[in-house]
């Protein structure tokens, strides 16, 4: 059941960016929905959820991508078994700890993904660090803002149903 | 049951981790071509069972020679093998003849298409953009069924877009020009110029290959040449923003597209002439 709520996660995420991507597709993209979610189950639900919704997620954009298949996977896979890892060996329950991983995850992303390109000598990055600091950022504040909305929505429409309760009485 | 193979695979989280890896190095290795033009992974396994070939062959072939040349009749065999080795000469004169005669139908077929002045066109929507930031792309609503084709222009009326990489029943993927892997024949409209117009991956494009010497200004257009066999000649790709002097001989040059990719709404396809890649296969048929 978890497994298919990670993958409709995914395909939304999918389905979201490319969207959106094609409103912003003139300046940089800031912000990869896959990983977000791809971080996100992995801290909430641990490595082995995290490295699959990795493979999944990035085997899904790769094959969409004109890209190799497999790379973009690679490294979605690292990330996110490596996001689960520090979701259950760490306390990441403060918006600045969650931030700190969802940037260093875009990080580690960006390094597998542009290091394996250039290493196979299949595309020509040059200098991104600006793109990839801007898209670390983006996906910080998405992937933060998507907690605090998930762990405060339920309990704020509780709150409203008892005041309403209450102001019935 | 099933909850205790899935605690058993929680608990082996590196193996899991590991086999998934592996899996993608093999996945990748599939379409990454060696230094001599082949998958990795093909180049490797085809080493490996090469070799097993090889020996299986040589083991074959000791036999076979040892019973055709002592045991079965000797003379036979030697006259068979001259006739053989004169069939083959007499085979790959004919081959060379062939691909002669299909190269010049070739050659002939795409001069008439360069002759043709007017372009045929299908207009396309776009529905989507690309699933990962890293590459520049869009899908648009036109597909095989249309007549679309792969290395297929598209153009938009500012200027050109890119070219068809994916096309399927109903819908293509199309490379922007903006993309890193993207690329076309270009050249100062003004000055006649002749550069390649090569994506950088963000708004801009870059003109390679544009000599030193060669008399290029900010704010001159930049047109397609043609020579790439995907573009027709004379569409605007944009402005010069920026000539820099590199010092090897070559300008750095830097142009500002035509095309607002983000306001794109429709394209049109260039379905007529066909891409030269096509035409030359065409003719190989």
């Amino acid at each position: 059941m978890r497994a298919v709520g990670v993958a409709l996660a995914i395909a939304l995420a999918i389905a979201l960016q490319t969207t959106l991507a094609r409103f912003v597709i003139r300046g940089t993209v800031a912000v990869d929905l896959v990983l977000v979610v791809v971080v996100y189950s992995a801290l909430t639900n641990g490595p082995v959820t995290g490295l699959l919704a990795g493979t999944f997620g990035g085997l899904v954009q790769d094959s969409l991508s004109t890209g190799v298949i497999g790379i973009g996977g690679l490294a979605k896979t690292i990330v996110g078994f490596l996001a689960g890892i520090v979701g259950t060996q760490f306390i990441v329950a403060q918006p600045l700890p969650r931030f700190v991983v969802f940037f260093g995850a875009t990080v580690l992303h960006a390094a597998v993904f542009i290091g394996l390109y250039e290493l196979l000598d299949l595309r020509q990055f040059g200098a991104p660090y600006a793109a990839v600091a801007g898209q670390a950022l983006g996906n910080a504040v998405v992937g933060v803002v998507a907690f605090q909305i998930v762990e405060l929505v339920p309990g704020a429409i509780e709150r409203r149903r008892m005041a309403r309760t209450r102001t019935r009485r | 049951m099933s909850h205790v193979a899935l605690v058993d695979i929680r608990q082996r989280a590196g193996y899991l981790f590991l086999a998934v890896m592996l899996g993608h190095i093999i996945l990748i290795s599939a379409q990454v071509n060696a230094r001599s033009g082949v998958p990795v992974l093909e180049a490797v396994t085809f080493g490996v069972f090469a070799e097993v070939q090889r020996g299986t062959s040589a083991i074959v072939a000791g036999v076979r020679a040892v019973w055709s040349g002592y045991v079965s009749l000797r003379q036979v065999r030697i006259e068979n093998d001259a006739l053989k080795q004169q069939l083959a000469a007499a085979q790959f004169d004919l081959q060379e003849q062939r691909a002669l005669a299909d190269r010049s139908r070739g050659l002939e077929q795409l001069l008439d298409l360069r002759d043709r002045a007017s372009l045929r066109t299908t207009a396309a929507e776009i529905i989507g953009a690309g699933a990962t930031p890293d590459f520049r792309t869009l899908t648009i609503d036109k597909g095989e069924r249309d007549g679309l084709r792969s290395d297929m222009a598209v153009i938009a009326p500012a200027g050109v877009v890119g070219r068809v990489v994916v096309p399927s029943g109903r819908a293509a993927k199309v490379q922007l020009l903006i993309d890193r892997n993207a690329a076309a024949g270009a050249l100062i409209e003004r000055s006649r110029a002749q550069g390649v117009a090569v994506g950088a991956g963000d708004e801009l494009l870059r003109l390679e290959y544009v000599a030193e010497v060669s008399d290029v200004a900010v704010g001159d257009v930049v047109v397609t040449s043609g020579i790439d066999g995907i573009f027709p000649k004379g569409f605007i790709i944009g402005r010069v923003e920026a000539v820099e002097k590199s010092g090897g001989g070559y300008k750095e040059i830097t142009v500002r597209p035509a095309v607002d990719f983000s306001r794109l709404e429709e394209v049109l396809v260039v379905v007529s002439p066909m891409p030269a890649a096509e035409a030359a296969d065409g003719s190989g048929q």
